[in-house]
């Protein structure tokens, strides 16, 4: 199957290097400390965070830091068929899993020792790239919350389709059964803290794969910042100052 | 600008769902006029002088791709809207419109008009898909009017009316094909213009001798959605249609759902469908269903068409089907008959062009007119096709190719249009053309970017070649090469070398192709295209540009040259246990340049012990110097004579001996010795007319050097699949199953001789006892064995299991090629695969990719195919050329028996045909009988009968009962 056209165009429109549109709305759960949407595309997610707070099953307490937990799942009208999404699939389980390690990287969490901080993340429209997609969404909400980071954590994925190294991929390419490469970075330290990759790639290849997914995290990194910028005026000019 | 396409699909479960794609639309994207001010002229791919732009509708895309393929036709834009209904209706059409775009002579633009902000259009309620499909031609058309201004005049094509009338009310030029091709003033532009039915009431002319002409012939197809349905309540059946190359009447369609073939028999049955076409199936009444009628050897329709004389099958895929004989014997048994059935629908069309001439007819009174002709394809399995033409005094006398456009019910024959002249008809090289395109062989030129791949010339190895660490030099060593007489792609090479202990080193050596030929670049390209040289009788088709084939690879004599060869080293351990066992015939060394002799040894050793890593197995890129380069025939000489005592006699006479020992042990595990029946022309160097033919004759030096190449090609295929084992491409010949063999078997129990075909070891062992009276009888088994078993083809090892891998002729689990890169592609795949293998270089990124794998084996089992049916095929036609001044007489055996006569063999010239029995008239008159128990054909009164394998004797001649259509007869004297 054609990817990419002779002409250069996916079959969305865009070019290789392109990603997808990005949108993202910080405050979609007014209950929670911290909350954001954010979308890739037709890729739509919204996460929450509830913490820090005081740990709810004792025995898991930590002393010397604060504890991360992280649920992912996917809403079941997220895909064309409506199927009724076990909780707590493999699939699920993984990726809640690397949300957690690629956040809890970030997170000072020994500023918060024998404490809680919850991250839940749901999908509401699934088109490729929701690994990526929920990362960004939980920075957001991590920072609305007012939780410490090192840094900002972007993710973006990128693939290699007819021979051409392909950024952000949707669901149709992400289907093709090619190599899928999710990064996520931190961007101001410059450091990677989430490489996966599904299928094979030549060694040479990946490098450049690797460089483009980071490009796009970059990418995404300054528009999550403009948008806290612009978060952080709206709530200084209701304070009134 | 982002926008939401939304549609719903049906997946394949049958359900329906939503989907919802992004469609992003762009501002960057240009309209490749050079001389626009506002786009980015980089890509641009129209000239700038051009006064009139085309845009061309896919109806006329569809249609009239012959026409667009002309250079006459020039500064087109394709809408990319067009190029994806022309992808989704007929991909060959699309692959072909790719080819005209991408390239640089063409001035053809494709315009991403669904991608562009102004030129995007959104589907209107209530607006079918066609109609908003025209709409988003109309409206790029109109974008380019105004985009381009007034300084060029941007034309729309179409063929059709709706689409040209809404255009015009748009304030768009439009222009059906018809005029505007009769606007640019080229006659021969019109020929390759397809007609739209409409004109169909002016071809009475042609066929005004049919009175009935307008009545229905076929019954109607029935509509798609008919058909699926059908076929999902079983009462269709789908299949790839093919017709009997041998009976155009007769054909099968392959089903899936009953697990079996469906026979079709006669036109109307068959219901416009040509061979290669998908279609839908439905089964006749079982009392229909008929066994006798093919096992004429006639065609059962009134049209004069019937069996040729061929050149005897080599394989099952070659041969003529045929159905088990019943009926004729009288025991009417209505159970075993095959499924019979009629096509209702044609799901996919496999039309393409068809080499041919015209019909011979007389010149129409006014002959500057347009003239309608019948044109006769070359290819038998096509039915005749009615074209139109301008230059019918020019046409008729030459070879010419047709392309079929439509097919309606009331006309007996498919309607088409001319594409081009080949040359004249008999002309030798106008012929070997068409049977060149008939199977789809290119023999262009290299193109100048392939020829760009090559190395500078004059070539000769440099100190860079030698200094690199992994080429070894091996210059020393008294390497020769034995190949056909005349060959000057020279391939392999051997050594052979006495040890002082009374062993022996051997080498093969192959031509490094892959140290010239680097994966992705053009040359590359082409050659995977190509896939393999093609030989014909009188001519080659390189598959790598000549410098490459003559010279730079080709291990020619008393020059340097790189090779990759492959060394074994026996241990100690080995020697203690050769000698603890004592086995004689194992008492030489062996030291092996090439992997193929090293193996034979290995694999024996391995029955034996399990110490299987008793030798090790070198492989290396060499550099070499051929000391010779003999032919078979100087080859053999010098073996037997006993008074020659330099070098390279002795080594090749301690090679043959290798050899047969090989070969023995070969055989002992089941290898079966199969024969064809191969000819060999001698050609006159001047007219290059064929002065003689005969059978090709096999040498012992032959087999020596098969033997090796045999041994080198298993080896390796066992290094790259213990190093690849999902990405590594090798051959493999299936078992012959039960039903292949029937034919054989047959034969066998009517003239007694009773067979074991339970493994391949047993039919090897029971073909060597088939001795009969004379001595051509076991050859001729073996012939009829040959046919009965398909060919050998590649796969990628990660497409089947390891069991499947087995190569059933050779008896062998695994099989590659590796010993002839010059003219095979898959050999230097095998070359890459080996040299990754064994660490000399990276693995091209084509391996990573499985699909991709399997589609370039699909293509050199397709290309080695047509490489083998264009070599017969040029064969049969010198065969032709030959008996055309010298009517022969000579002796044939019989090797099938049919009701009204039976095929015989000729074993001096490989060739094979009907011999008719009764003419066609008295046809069905009874007076002979088949006896099928005894595969005999009787007469009634008892008195004369032919039984299969006979000898008889025959008369060979040329007719030409059709013009045109010349062809060897065969008669009983």
């Amino acid at each position: 199957m054609e990817y990419v056209s002779p002409e250069g165009l996916r079959l969305d429109g865009r070019r290789p290097m392109e990603m997808r549109q990005i949108r993202a709305e910080i405050g979609a759960v007014s209950k929670a400390d911290g909350s954001a949407v954010f979308e890739m595309g037709n890729t739509k997610v919204i996460a929450a965070v509830y913490g820090p707070r005081e740990v709810q099953n004792r025995s898991q307490q930590l002393s010397d830091k604060a504890l991360v937990r992280c649920e992912y799942n996917m809403a079941n009208f997220s895909t064309g068929d409506r199927m009724r999404k076990p909780k707590g699939d493999r699939r699920s389980t993984e990726i809640s899993l690397v949300i957690r390690q690629t956040l809890e990287e970030c997170i000072l969490t020994h500023l918060m020792p024998r404490s809680q901080i919850d991250i839940y993340v749901q999908v509401l429209q699934a088109d490729g790239g929701t690994r990526s997609a929920c990362i960004n969404a939980a920075t957001l909400a991590l920072a609305d919350a007012g939780i410490p980071m090192r840094d900002l954590v972007t993710s973006c994925s990128a693939g290699y389709l007819n021979s051409t190294p392909l950024l952000d991929l949707n669901y149709v390419e992400d289907s093709a059964g090619g190599p899928d490469v999710t990064v996520g970075i931190l961007p101001k330290l410059d450091k990677v803290t989430l490489l996966q990759m599904d299928s094979k790639l030549p060694i040479d290849i990946l490098e450049n794969v690797i460089q483009l997914a980071t490009e796009g995290c970059k990418a995404i990194a300054n528009y999550i910042r403009e948008i806290l910028l612009e978060n952080t005026k709206e709530l200084e000019y209701r304070r009134g100052s | 600008m982002l926008h939401n396409k939304s549609f719903v699909k049906k997946t394949k479960g049958g359900k329906v769902m939503k989907q919802v794609r992004e469609h992003y639309l762009r501002d960057d994207i240009y309209c490749g006029a050079p001389s626009c001010t506002v786009c980015d002229s980089s890509g641009a791919r129209l000239s700038s002088s051009a006064s009139t732009i085309l845009v061309v509708d896919t109806n006329v895309v569809l249609n009239q791709i012959d026409l667009l393929e002309n250079s006459a036709i020039d500064d087109v834009v394709v809408l990319s809207i067009v190029l994806e209904e022309v992808k989704n209706k007929n991909m060959s059409v699309y692959n072909r419109l790719r080819a005209i775009c991408s390239n640089s002579n063409r001035k053809f633009f494709v315009f991403s008009n669904e991608y562009h902000r102004d030129t995007y259009v959104k589907e209107m309620s209530g607006e079918t898909k066609n109609d908003r499909n025209d709409r988003a031609i109309r409206v790029a058309t109109q974008w380019y009017q105004k985009h381009l201004g007034g300084a060029v005049k941007v034309l729309l094509v179409t063929n059709d009316k709706e689409n040209k009338r809404k255009a015009s009310e748009e304030g768009i030029c439009a222009e059906t094909v018809e005029s505007y091709v009769k606007s640019l003033d080229r006659p021969d532009l019109l020929d390759l213009l397809v007609r739209p039915s409409s004109e169909d009431a002016e071809m009475a002319d042609v066929e005004d001798h049919r009175p009935s002409k307008r009545k229905v012939i076929y019954s109607e197809h029935k509509p798609m959605s008919e058909i699926t349905s059908g076929l999902h309540r079983g009462i269709y059946h789908q299949g790839k249609l093919r017709v009997n190359r041998y009976n155009p009447f007769e054909a099968y369609v392959g089903s899936e759902s009953i697990g079996d073939e469906i026979i079709i028999y006669g036109r109307s049955n068959m219901n416009r469908a040509f061979d290669g076409d998908i279609v839908a199936v439905e089964l006749l009444p079982e009392d229909q269903w008929q066994g006798e009628k093919s096992l004429s050897i006639v065609g059962e329709e009134d049209e004069d068409e019937d069996e040729d004389v061929h050149l005897a099958p080599n394989s099952a895929d070659d041969a003529p089907r045929t159905t088990p004989q019943q009926g004729s014997t009288g025991v009417i048994n209505a159970g075993s008959s095959r499924p019979s059935g009629r096509i209702v629908g044609i799901i996919k069309r496999n039309w393409h062009s068809y080499c041919g001439s015209l019909e011979p007819m007389p010149m129409p009174g006014g002959s500057r007119g347009v003239a309608y002709a019948l044109f006769v394809s070359k290819d038998r399995r096509f039915p005749k096709i009615r074209i139109q033409t301008r230059q019918l005094e020019n046409l008729l006398d030459k070879r010419i190719m047709v392309s079929v456009d439509s097919w309606d019910r009331q006309s007996r024959y498919p309607s088409g249009h001319y594409v081009r002249t080949i040359g004249d008809i008999g002309d030798r090289d106008t012929e070997s053309e068409v049977v060149l395109i008939e199977n789809d062989i290119n023999s262009r030129p290299f193109s100048a970017q392939v020829l760009a791949c090559l190395p500078p010339l004059p070539w000769s190895v440099s100190s860079e070649d030698l200094s690199i660490p992994f080429r070894q030099d091996l210059r020393h060593l008294r390497v020769f090469s034995v190949d056909p007489p005349g060959c000057k792609d020279i391939d392999d090479a051997l050594h052979c070398y006495a040890l002082p202990n009374g062993n022996f080193e051997v080498g093969v050596h192959i031509a490094d192709v892959t140290n010239f030929v680097f994966p992705g670049t053009p040359l590359d390209d082409e050659a995977s295209q190509r896939g393999t040289s093609v030989y014909l009788v009188e001519r080659r088709i390189d598959m790598l540009p000549k410098p490459l084939t003559e010279d730079v690879c080709s291990l020619r004599s008393d020059v340097e040259r790189l090779a990759f060869s492959v060394i074994w080293v026996p241990s100690a351990d080995y020697w203690e246990f050769i000698f603890s066992k004592k086995i004689s015939t194992l008492a030489f060394c062996i030291w092996v340049h090439t992997h193929r002799f090293a193996l034979a040894l290995f694999m024996y050793v391995q029955e034996m012990t399990p110490e299987a890593d008793i030798i090790s197995t070198r492989y290396t890129k060499s550099v070499i110097k051929s000391a010779a380069a003999l032919s078979y025939v100087e080859a053999q000489a010098r073996m037997d004579d006993s008074r020659l005592m330099d070098p390279v006699t002795t080594d090749l006479r301690n090679m043959n001996s290798l050899a047969k020992k090989m070969r023995l042990r070969r055989i002992e595990r089941g290898a079966l010795t199969l024969a064809s029946a191969e000819v060999k022309f001698q050609i006159d160097t001047e007219t290059h007319d064929p002065l003689d033919i005969g059978m090709y004759q096999i040498r012992e030096a032959n087999q020596m050097v098969e033997e090796f190449m045999l041994a080198a090609n298993v080896s390796v295929a066992q290094q790259i699949l213990k190093s690849f084992p999902l990405c590594s491409l090798l051959r493999r010949h299936p078992t012959p199953t039960k039903e292949m063999l029937e034919p054989l078997l047959r034969v066998s129990a009517a003239i007694g001789l009773n067979l074991d075909v339970s493994s391949s070891k047993a039919l090897a062992d029971s073909l060597d006892l088939a001795v009969g009276g004379d001595p051509y009888f076991n050859k001729l088994i073996r012939i009829l064995a040959t046919r009965c078993m398909s060919q050998a083809v590649y796969f990628c090892s990660g497409d089947l299991s390891p069991p499947e891998y087995h190569h059933y002729g050779l008896a062998t689990p695994l099989y590659t090629h590796f010993t002839s890169p010059i003219r095979r592609y898959a050999d230097v795949i095998v070359h890459r695969l080996l040299a990754a293998s064994i660490g000399i270089s990276k693995l091209p990124s084509v391996f990573q990719d499985r699909l991709q794998l399997t589609s370039i084996a699909d293509n050199l089992n397709y290309r080695h195919r047509n490489a083998q049916m264009a070599g017969r095929a040029s064969v049969e036609l010198h065969t032709l050329i030959y008996f055309r001044k010298r009517p022969t007489d000579t002796e044939a055996r019989i090797v099938k028996i049919r009701s009204n006569g039976f095929f015989v063999f000729v074993p001096k010239y490989g060739i094979e045909g009907p011999v008719y029995l009764t003419t066609r008239a008295e046809k069905g008159s009874g007076e002979w009988y088949v006896d099928e128990q005894e595969q005999k054909i009787k007469k009634m009164d008892g008195s004369f009968s032919y039984s299969i394998l006979q000898t008889v004797q025959i008369h060979m001649e040329v007719v030409e009962p059709q013009p045109n259509r010349p062809k060897l007869q065969l008669t009983l004297i």
